[in-house]
């Protein structure tokens, strides 16, 4: 395995507690040493086996972490293969991706989850499978989670619905509660949403769709709430996936003052657009939960500056056009998120909502690592996972989505202006990405 | 980190603002009333009020041979043929593709559809369909003229435009009274149609009518309060009416049970409120257009009827006592004995077969633009 030397650059590694410019040694897939600019000796030095990457001028990270994506294998591969989605994520910066269960069929088994993890997908970064909660997804009889983890699943969902019944989601949480895996609520009250195909409220109406009331979210988070308070078990874990609404930021708020284990993401789509975004009925600003009021978008600011967002997650759903060029109604949810997450964080939180890049980082890897447990990821400590990013902090570029590594091109953020631009991913030591790389 | 170390001044944030409408892709489109400025509207209410008056031996030469296209994926009696008797009267060729076509039954999509028409020769295509946002798809897609004739439960633009005539008709220009017509010479539906010269005399009104001026202006229809009644939730006139009238100066009421009019509907534009009791909402009417409760788009939700009709039916009796001057209009289909009684829809404050009427003239009008609209943009 080659050994990497990534010289000159800027290290930032929120989870150590460095803000420095460091040299690192990358070797046989780990942090093998981090030193002052030029301190690294490599053994024989130039051999064919060292590569030395120059980043001056160039921050260093720990690869980015995306706890939220939808690979669409198996199953779906005219939307996105595990191969296209993760080349993707190497050029968005992420190392790694958790990969959400409503695949057809649902990975409700130890063999998809396997099957997802095969070196035959041709992966370009990690992937951790997320296993689904309940047989098929349909939030009637819990799975056999041990076997999952097993497997190599990180966390239940039935993400795509939720986990709906009382009863249901108590035995889910208490079974994962025991083989400590974290069960992550796709929270939305579908009894609420039946035929809905955005926010609720004075844009709906004036568009004539009929709309889903954030009280759809925030009913089911503050009753998930509920059940975790009752469970009483330490180990219980509940995260909220693409939270939209003030009302569920709030709970969530409030729970952890309760010293609850609540912890919630948001998605780069929620904490910068609103429901004014559908415009006239672009399908690429459909996605569920839906682009919210201005207030609640304000709200997903507020809680990504005062900390009670442990996370950004894309919520990566590629489609292929033909499905997204249907009338509003009728087209699926969803919009790719991979490769405009950094540009988007480093554009809007860091540099207008002036979010310390430290922070932006560390809710792009360090935190999701911690929420998730995925151990020696989101750091680039001594002995971890050499996954890292390398980027111009300053460069700005426009996101053009034909040029995507995906296979799908639904986003809303076409034409954009990014600021961040990545230069190298490197996973498990591997140069995953590279600017220059053509496509 | 607790809330309080929040910075205050959150909504002073810069964030993204939504970009600007690529819609209308063609000039000769009409999917939303927002489309038309006022010098248009002003344009189209003359052209109608022309071709409704030029003889139909040269009026058919207007678009001879012109290819239109009628795409209904909803059955539709009144405005179908109202758009077909515009287009042929101005002499263009009319072919009729509805749901039950074979293609469409075979799944096709509205994109191919349309591209399929498109290619079949069609040079606009007058839409019906039951998603509201169809005829922007339709529109992105081919980038043909585009008629809407009604998207779901989002706008109807030729019905408000129809309804506009209708109560221009009926303005005093001066006193901004409106004046109810005398019923003898209101003509029925069928002579609106006959190929021969003929304008019909409302008498008083129609000599009163801002019609003939034309120009319309943010204050034509200053003092003029229109209420629109019953399953507004579900209405596409009703967005379209609401959206249009007040940029003349019309007050608009919306009245109707919370089901079917929900408080946010009085945020969708200027001039827009919200009254739950009917009566109260006619006393300060000059307009009351009625609204059939839409069956087909209730999705599971139980309407009392007769508790609706109590409080929301217009009835003879509550016309009289409470607006006994007002114009009741109507888009059809009437629902006899539910929205309001048989006696008020044949009475003589109804102007429910005159909508008819103008409709034929503002479809000549809005057909015409399709096909002769030039772009400004070049
Ligand atoms: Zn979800």
């Amino acid at each position: 395995m080659t050994t990497l030397v990534i010289k000159g650059g800027h290290l930032i590694d929120p989870a150590a507690g460095v803000d420095a410019p460091k040299d690192i040694l990358l070797k046989d897939g780990s942090v093998a040493e981090i030193a002052g600019p030029g301190k690294i000796k490599v053994n024989g030095n130039t051999g064919p086996d060292v590569q030395i990457l120059d980043a001056t001028g160039l921050t260093v990270a720990p690869g980015l972490i995306d706890i939220h994506v939808h690979l669409r294998e198996p199953g779906q591969a005219h939307k996105e293969t595990i191969a296209t989605g993760t080349a993707a994520a190497a050029a968005g910066g992420f190392t790694a991706v958790a990969a959400m269960p409503n695949t057809i069929p649902v990975n409700d088994s130890p063999e998809i989850t396997r099957w997802m993890l095969s070196p035959d997908r041709s992966a370009s970064v990690r992937v951790f499978p997320i296993g689904a909660a309940t047989r098929g997804s349909k939030g009637e009889q819990i799975n056999d989670f041990a076997a999952l983890k097993a497997a190599g699943a990180v966390a239940v969902t039935d993400d795509g619905h939720p986990i709906l019944k009382d009863n249901i989601m108590r035995e889910t949480l208490a079974a994962a509660a025991r083989v400590g895996l974290s069960v992550i609520q796709h929270a939305e009250d579908t009894r609420m949403t039946q035929g809905a195909s955005m926010n609720a409220g004075p844009t709906a109406f004036k568009l004539g769709l009929r709309g889903m009331p954030p009280e759809a979210e925030s009913s089911l988070v503050e009753r998930d709430i509920r059940l975790v308070t009752e469970l009483k078990d330490a180990r219980a874990h509940l995260h909220v996936a693409h939270t939209s609404t003030a009302a569920a930021v709030a709970a969530v708020r409030k729970a952890r003052r309760n010293g609850l284990r609540v912890t919630c993401e948001v998605a780069p789509h929620h904490f910068l657009l609103t429901e004014e975004h559908v415009g006239l009925y672009n399908t690429n600003a459909k996605m569920n939960p839906p682009l919210r009021s201005a207030a609640d978008r304000d709200a997903m600011i507020e809680g990504i500056l005062d900390g009670v967002v442990d996370a950004i997650a894309t919520d990566h759903a590629p489609h292929a056009v033909h499905e997204k060029e249907v009338e509003f109604e009728h087209a699926p949810n969803g919009i790719t998120g991979l490769e405009t997450a950094l540009g988007l964080c480093l554009r809007w939180l860091h540099k207008e909502w002036k979010l310390p890049l430290g922070r932006v980082l560390s809710l792009l890897s360090a935190q999701p690592a911690a929420l998730l447990g995925l151990k020696g990821r989101g750091t680039l400590a001594v002995g971890s996972f050499a996954d890292v990013v390398v980027f111009d902090p300053k460069a700005e570029w426009t996101y053009h989505a034909k040029e995507t590594r995906s296979k799908a091109h639904n986003t809303p953020f076409d034409g954009w202006t990014m600021q961040g631009k990545v230069r190298w991913t490197i996973s498990e030591g591997r140069i995953a990405f590279s600017a220059t790389t053509p496509q | 980190m607790n809330a309080t170390a929040t910075p205050p001044a959150r909504r002073q944030l810069q964030t993204p603002k939504p970009p600007a409408s690529p819609f209308p892709y063609n000039p000769g489109s009409l999917l939303s009333v927002m489309d038309l400025d006022l010098p248009a509207i002003g344009q189209l209410l003359a052209r109608a009020t022309a071709l409704e008056n030029q003889d139909p031996l040269t009026r058919d030469r207007i678009l001879l041979k012109r290819r239109i296209a009628l795409l209904f994926y909803e059955s539709s009696t009144r405005t179908r043929t109202s758009f077909e008797l515009a287009a042929k009267s101005l002499g263009a060729d009319t072919t009729l593709v509805s749901s039950l076509s074979s293609s469409i039954e075979k799944g096709e999509t509205l994109k191919d559809t349309g591209l399929t028409l498109r290619a079949l020769g069609a040079e606009a295509i007058i839409i019906r369909h039951n998603s509201s946002g169809a005829p922007w798809l339709l529109e992105q897609e081919t980038r043909l003229p585009i008629l809407n004739a009604g998207d779901g439960m989002h706008e109807h633009p030729t019905q408000a435009l129809l309804d506009l005539r209708t109560i221009l008709t009926h303005l005093d220009p001066s006193s901004k009274a409106v004046i109810l017509s005398d019923r003898k010479s209101t003509v029925i539906p069928s002579e609106a149609f006959a190929e021969t010269k003929q304008t019909v005399i409302l008498s008083g009104a129609r000599r009163a009518s801002a019609v003939e001026g034309s120009a319309v202006s943010p204050s034509t229809l200053e003092g003029v309060t229109v209420t629109i009644v019953g399953d507004i939730l579900h209405s596409r006139v009703a967005r379209s009416n609401m959206l249009l009238l007040p940029r003349l100066g019309a007050h608009v009421i919306l009245c109707g049970p919370t089901q079917l009019l929900p408080d946010s509907a009085a945020n969708a534009g200027p001039g827009i409120i919200v009254e739950r009791d009917f009566e109260a909402a006619l006393r300060q009417s000059q307009v009351v257009m009625m609204l059939r409760i839409q069956a087909e788009r209730l999705a599971g939700q139980q309407i009392d009827l007769a508790q609706y009709k109590d409080a929301y039916q217009l009835t003879g009796q509550r016309l009289a006592a409470h607006a006994p001057k007002a114009l009741v209009m109507h888009p059809g289909p009437i629902i006899r004995g539910l929205e309001l009684t048989a006696g008020v829809a044949d009475g003589p404050q109804s102007a429910i077969l005159e909508q008819v009427r103008h409709g034929v003239a503002i479809r000549m009008a809005v057909v015409e633009r399709a096909l002769t609209a030039k772009s400004t943009i070049g």
